[in-house]
């Protein structure tokens, strides 16, 4: 190992996965940003200023909610943590806001994102608005379409959104526009990654963002009922809701972590966005060796999937690993299946989830043997309406 | 199997006779397979000391928007990993073929049989832009054992520490990126190339071949001027290759300008 390497202390492979499989013009910033990142972790003037913002404007610790009528249906007792309760709608804010404070200590005064639903574009978008720093937010041409409210939202914050018309239009191009705008300017700029994937130390770092999601629900739910929970449940696009959920219980050998990927229009007609549940060879997506969908000749495939957030044929590189290990099971539902539990879990509980959420709603239902669940609901919904009315009337 | 890539490499620089190799950079497949060929040979006619041939990738991150969108035209015409390593084979009779590959294209296949292949076809060095060499122990062994010249890149943003220890892990030459950025053509030059190509020399002892952005022959004679050991020209010739009805005359056109700028002074 060479000299460069001495200092490090952020994982870099999960496993065989993991990595940084980036262009040499970015080695630097990646260094740069981890030994940023493990400056700021470690003060504590950083940590107190994001707890303190993660209070007051995130709204945090978001509530550990006892679905009872949920849990009535299925014949246990099924708590929800209510990240859709965060400010913006998601937990995509966790990661953003540290970031977003990472880039101003690193003296960066320009942040790019990408985004799917739009979830993580508002979150960097509004971040950016509070520390006054320039947002960049790239974003595929079907995504604008089916996410319209959200590319509204952005513009009003101040961010500049940048259509992406390569390949199919949607999250797997914007995060490589984003990574080719950050090629260019890495000087002045910070990429805020929006989910546990990319090269090192992007993942460990959203991990340690979002691990706040995990580490909230299992003191909530000790301080309530006394005892874990047998399973908790999380949709997985890139992977950081269920990454920060997981961090949260991993430790916890009793409790069954599972991951709920999106099957698209069903795992056997290939058009879906689950390469953990599919299986098949790992492959390099945007800087990382991950489960991803690919040829023979390793082009990467394009995903389907009703829900933008999860559209994506990538996947963060320790859900790989914790897959292979069986620590964690992944699993996949259709777009089917996503959109009836959007619907019951309005009726039940009053609570229009984000379509993504639905995914992880939709496997409880469907396996309903458990004695105590924990779901992640990751956003709320109201993004997605324009998009389920349009499909019902078409249907 | 031609004789030994790396040697071979070192051969074409010294017999170039021009004040810098001329590399031109062509995409495989594109716009198709046949005249994708065609682009190659009118390169090997035009000038060129050494040939760069892109496989298409799907996701091509350090690549602009004319390279992106040849390598997505070559895929969406059909153009596979073997159908480049066959036109491969039609050009390293003629010339030293060097293979840009992402990395996923040599990892899908495992890096064994894929450098089994590139050897098979004769290719003589293979450059992959997302392998910082972090992660290319396994493929700098592999390629070494077989003659294949794994030829690394450094940027402006690479630090002296990374600029050394590329510069010794580099076979072939060490591809020096002219900019803070992605391949594609640009105005005027990059502000400071001598200093770059120094401080590149100064970190290794093969040749040093400038690319990115270079696409005019003023640039070229600038980037000979500052003293690189070889030029490489990319964005400008596909998008020649694929907007001319007759692509390859035009490549040939542009490759023999080239050669001109680069011509070393009539003594
Ligand atoms: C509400 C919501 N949930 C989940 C996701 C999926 O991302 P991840 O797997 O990183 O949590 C998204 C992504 O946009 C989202 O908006």
């Amino acid at each position: 190992m060479s000299a460069v390497e001495a200092r490090k202390s952020v994982p870099h492979r999960y496993g065989p996965y993991g990595g940084q499989y980036v262009p040499e013009t970015l080695m630097p910033a990646l260094a740069e940003l981890e030994s940023a990142w493990l400056d700021a972790w470690s003060d504590a003037a950083f940590r107190s200023e994001l707890a303190l913002l993660a209070r007051d404007y995130v709204g945090r610790p978001t509530p550990l909610y006892e679905a009872s009528r949920l849990s009535e249906r299925v014949g246990h007792a099924v708590y929800l943590k209510r990240e859709d309760l965060n400010h913006t709608g998601s937990h995509k804010l966790n990661n953003a806001l540290g970031q977003a404070l990472l880039a101003r200590r690193m003296g960066k005064q320009r942040v790019i994102a990408e985004t799917g639903a739009g979830q993580h574009g508002v979150a960097s978008a509004t971040a950016c608005a509070l520390l006054a720093i320039e947002c960049v937010v790239y974003m595929g041409e079907e995504d604008m379409r089916r996410q319209q409210p959200n590319v509204q939202r952005m513009e009003l914050l101040g961010a500049r959104v940048e259509a992406v018309s390569a390949g199919a239009r949607t999250l797997k191009e914007a995060v490589s526009a984003a990574i080719r705008d950050w090629v260019e300017h890495v000087d002045s700029t910070h990429y805020i990654i929006g989910s546990a994937v990319g090269p090192a130390p992007y993942p460990a770092i959203v991990r340690e963002l979002q691990r706040t999601i995990g580490d909230e629900s299992r003191a909530q739910l000790l301080g309530r009922v006394g005892r874990l929970p047998s399973r908790v449940i999380a949709c997985v696009g890139g992977g950081s809701n269920s990454i920060g959920m997981f961090a949260g219980f991993v430790e916890d050998a009793e409790v069954e972590l599972i991951g709920v990927e999106a099957a698209g229009e069903g795992l056997a007609s290939g058009r879906h966005g689950a390469p953990l549940t599919a299986g098949g060879r790992a492959g390099v997506l945007h800087g990382s060796l991950s489960a991803v969908l690919q040829d023979d000749d390793g082009q990467i495939l394009e995903a389907h999937s009703i829900s933008a957030g999860l559209d994506y044929p990538g996947s963060g590189p320790e859900h790989a690993h914790l897959r292979d290990s069986g620590r964690a099971r992944y699993v996949a539902v259709t777009d089917k299946d996503a959109l009836v539990a959007f619907r019951e879990l309005t009726r039940l509980e009053g609570i229009i989830p984000a379509l993504e959420s639905a995914h992880a709603v939709a496997w409880l239902l469907a396996n309903s043997v458990g004695e105590l669940d924990v779901v992640c609901l990751s956003g709320r919904g109201d993004k997605d309406l324009a998009e389920v009315i349009a499909l019902s009337a078409s249907r | 199997m031609s004789a030994d890539g790396i040697e071979r490499i070192a051969a074409a620089f010294a017999a170039s006779g021009k004040r810098s190799a001329l590399m031109p950079y062509m995409m495989g497949g594109y716009p198709d397979l046949e005249r994708s060929l065609a682009v190659g040979e009118a390169c090997i006619a035009g000038g060129a000391d050494m040939l760069e041939l892109g496989v298409p990738f799907s996701d091509p991150l350090a690549d602009g928007p004319t390279i992106h969108a040849a390598a997505t035209a070559a895929l969406a015409a059909g153009t596979s990993v073997s159908d480049v390593l066959d036109l491969a084979a039609a050009l390293t009779g003629r010339i030293a073929v060097i293979m840009m590959a992402y990395a996923n294209t040599v990892l899908t296949p495992g890096i064994e049989p894929f450098l089994d292949r590139l050897a098979d076809v004769g290719v003589s060095g293979l450059i992959v832009p997302d392998l910082p060499f972090e992660e290319s122990d396994e493929l700098e062994r592999a390629a070494e054992r077989r003659g294949i010249a794994l030829v690394a890149l450094v940027a402006p943003t690479t630090t002296d520490v990374r600029l050394h220890e590329i510069g010794a892990r580099t076979r072939g030459f060490l591809y020096v990126v002219s900019v803070t950025g992605t391949t594609g053509e640009r105005s005027g030059g990059p502000v400071s190339l001598r200093p770059l190509l120094e401080r590149a020399k100064a970190a290794t002892n093969v040749p040093v071949a400038l690319g990115f952005g270079i696409s005019t022959a003023d640039q070229a004679a600038a980037a000979a001027d500052a003293g690189a050991d070889g030029v490489i020209v990319g964005s400008r010739l596909v998008r020649a290759a694929g907007e001319d009805s007759d692509g390859a005359a035009a490549v040939g056109r542009l490759v023999a300008e080239f050669a001109t700028a680069l011509a070393a002074p009539v003594a």
